[in-house]
């Protein structure tokens, strides 16, 4: 008989509260899609501070936790409103120390990957072909280069592990105990979570076991890896979910200009995240006309047969 | 006769010349994409475009609008995690132009991306390295395009090498793979060098530039090829191509 998973799912609130701590470093992942945007603002709504964030692209979420004032470190491969624009709170943080310095440690994005993977399989460090004459080695001590200990005297770069306190991701799918189902792009979430001391997945929908059971492929997070299944329609907001809603590619272009302005900024925050009790409520004042805009329709994969001993 | 060319056209053409024969391309949103299907439609029939999100063999319904649009992954022939497009796709070597742009880029072809001042505090944070620096190592040549060519975008030294050529991987003791930036297309001409050792020099000119004004536009001393032909501007074939089938709606041809 089908065994039934053990119950993970609690709410976004309770998962930060129970899972984030002040000082700790914090894990985001999703690369332009499936951001977990919902939860950087739970983090920012319960106030965490001093923390480590580690984002390969910090966009305007990471920009959103700074204005916050939650984070006193970033670890990241891009600073940037994808390709619409600026992050303003960044570049204050970063040209002008303003409120404050921000301690910012610079890699390249495969050196970011090899730091996840590094960290996902508890290895001391990961070799790369790329930053060699590169500057970075000189601003990031923690990039070095060593030699080949088989004999040829290679030269070769490695980058250190990263083992997040928690990993954060936004998924479409799990089931109740965590097992999480991600298409479309999927960047470097399975790694994230693997590297990481704790692991908090937000998905648009909790699925009955029967549904992850039926494409165990598409499974790219096992249950083991993960403490929290939180279900959180449109959480990856402005970012999209492939198959669920689209990119807010109006609201990206929006971003540099309201975070270029201290007072815009502020104003946003004060009404977008503090300003809302959580998700569903953000959603809710979004409306329904807002949501339609961004709606998809369907392009189904073709089933597959994965077979069964008669 | 065609009606104006704009820059971005006249660019995208000349690049799309440029990946005659090419079989994979890493190519960002704007310019580059393009360009790449501009080739695809020319000079490049059997053309794959690689994106940074990990989209292989894209068939977009529409434009995209990003290089992670969920248009190019519906339809797609494969999307890969970030360790297998980075670990296997571009560090594996199998690109064989990488397309990039930068905010500085010196005379060996060396690129900035980070920062305009000194790294610790800058005058102006720029996006950084992205995918830039994997781009460059390990893709087989490197075009890059440059809107702007100036004495600012064309720098006698970096203020930031953020995506070495294979010049700098040497002289710091790593053999590098490809050969760096081969083909920098700008708004006055195109500047080629053939690899390690070799220092860009203006090759072609665009109708009505002259060398000296490349000359003057070009933070170090530019080498000048012997011949500097000018370049044939866009055919009403390519035009049409351009404007009617790759971006109609003139999302990148602004």
């Amino acid at each position: 008989m089908p065994r039934p998973s053990p119950d993970k799912t609690m709410s976004l609130a309770d998962a930060v509260a129970a899972f984030v701590r002040d000082g700790d470093t914090v894990s985001l992942e999703g690369f332009t899609h499936l951001i977990p945007t919902a939860a950087g603002h739970e983090i920012i709504r319960q106030g965490r501070r001093d923390l480590t964030v580690v984002r390969m692209t910090a966009d305007i979420v990471v920009d959103q936790m700074l204005a916050g004032g939650c984070v006193r470190k970033l670890v990241s491969s891009f600073v940037g409103n994808s390709s619409a624009g600026s992050l303003g709170e960044l570049r204050r943080r970063v040209e002008h120390a303003d409120p404050e310095p921000l301690e910012f440690e610079e890699y390249s994005h495969y050196g970011m990957i090899c730091r996840y993977l590094a960290g996902a399989q508890r290895l001391p460090f990961y070799p790369l072909r790329s930053y060699a004459g590169s500057d970075l080695p000189r601003v990031n001590p923690d990039i070095r280069k060593v030699t080949s200990p088989y004999g040829d005297g290679e030269q070769i770069y490695v980058v250190p592990p990263v083992n997040p306190d928690v990993t954060i991701i936004h998924a479409q799918r799990a089931d109740r105990s965590g097992n999480t189902q991600i298409w479309g792009l999927t960047g470097i979430q399975a790694e994230a979570v693997f590297a990481a001391e704790k692991a908090i997945v937000v998905v648009e929908e909790v699925v009955p076991d029967e549904v992850v059971r039926s494409d165990p492929n598409r499974t790219v997070v096992p249950a083991h890896a993960v403490d929290a299944v939180v279900e959180c329609p449109r959480g990856a907001h402005p970012s999209f979910a492939q198959g669920y809603y689209d990119r807010d590619n109006a609201f990206y272009r929006a971003w540099s200009g309201i975070s270029r302005d201290k007072e815009k900024l502020a104003a946003w925050m004060a009404e977008w995240v503090h300003g809302t009790a959580d998700h569903a409520e953000y959603v809710a004042k979004l409306g329904e006309e807002f949501w339609a805009g961004l709606a998809v329709g369907e392009a189904l994969s073709e089933p597959v047969n994965y077979g069964r001993r008669l | 006769m065609a009606t104006v060319t704009t820059a971005s056209e006249v660019l995208s053409v000349v690049a799309s010349r440029e990946l005659a024969g090419r079989r994979t391309v890493f190519a960002g949103i704007g310019l580059p994409t393009l360009a790449a299907s501009l080739a695809h439609l020319t000079v490049a029939p059997d053309l794959e475009i690689v994106y940074e999100s990990g989209v292989c063999g894209a068939h977009p319904s529409h434009l995209p609008e990003t290089i992670a649009d969920a248009v190019l992954i519906t339809g797609a022939e494969a999307v890969l995690s970030m360790p297998a497009l980075f670990g296997y796709v571009l560090q594996g070597g199998h690109i064989d132009v990488g397309f990039l742009g930068a905010a500085q880029i010196d005379r060996w072809g060396n690129l900035n991306s980070s920062v305009i001042g000194d790294w610790h505090s800058p005058k102006v944070r720029l996006p950084g390295p992205g995918g830039a620096m994997e781009v460059m190592a390990n893709s087989r040549e490197v075009f890059v395009v440059m809107r702007r060519h100036d004495p600012r975008s064309f720098v006698d030294e970096l203020d930031f090498c953020t995506s070495p050529g294979p010049d700098r991987a040497l002289a710091d003791g790593v053999e590098p793979f490809g050969l760096g930036v081969t083909k920098v297309i700008t708004e006055l001409g195109i500047l080629a060098r053939g690899g390690p050792g070799e220092e860009l020099r203006l090759v072609a000119r665009h109708p009505g530039v002259t060398v000296e004004q490349a000359r003057e536009s070009t933070g170090w001393p530019l080498q000048v090829a012997d011949d500097v032909p000018v370049i044939e501007p866009p055919t009403e074939a390519e035009l049409r191509l351009l404007r009617e089938d790759v971006d109609p709606e003139r999302v990148y041809l602004r």
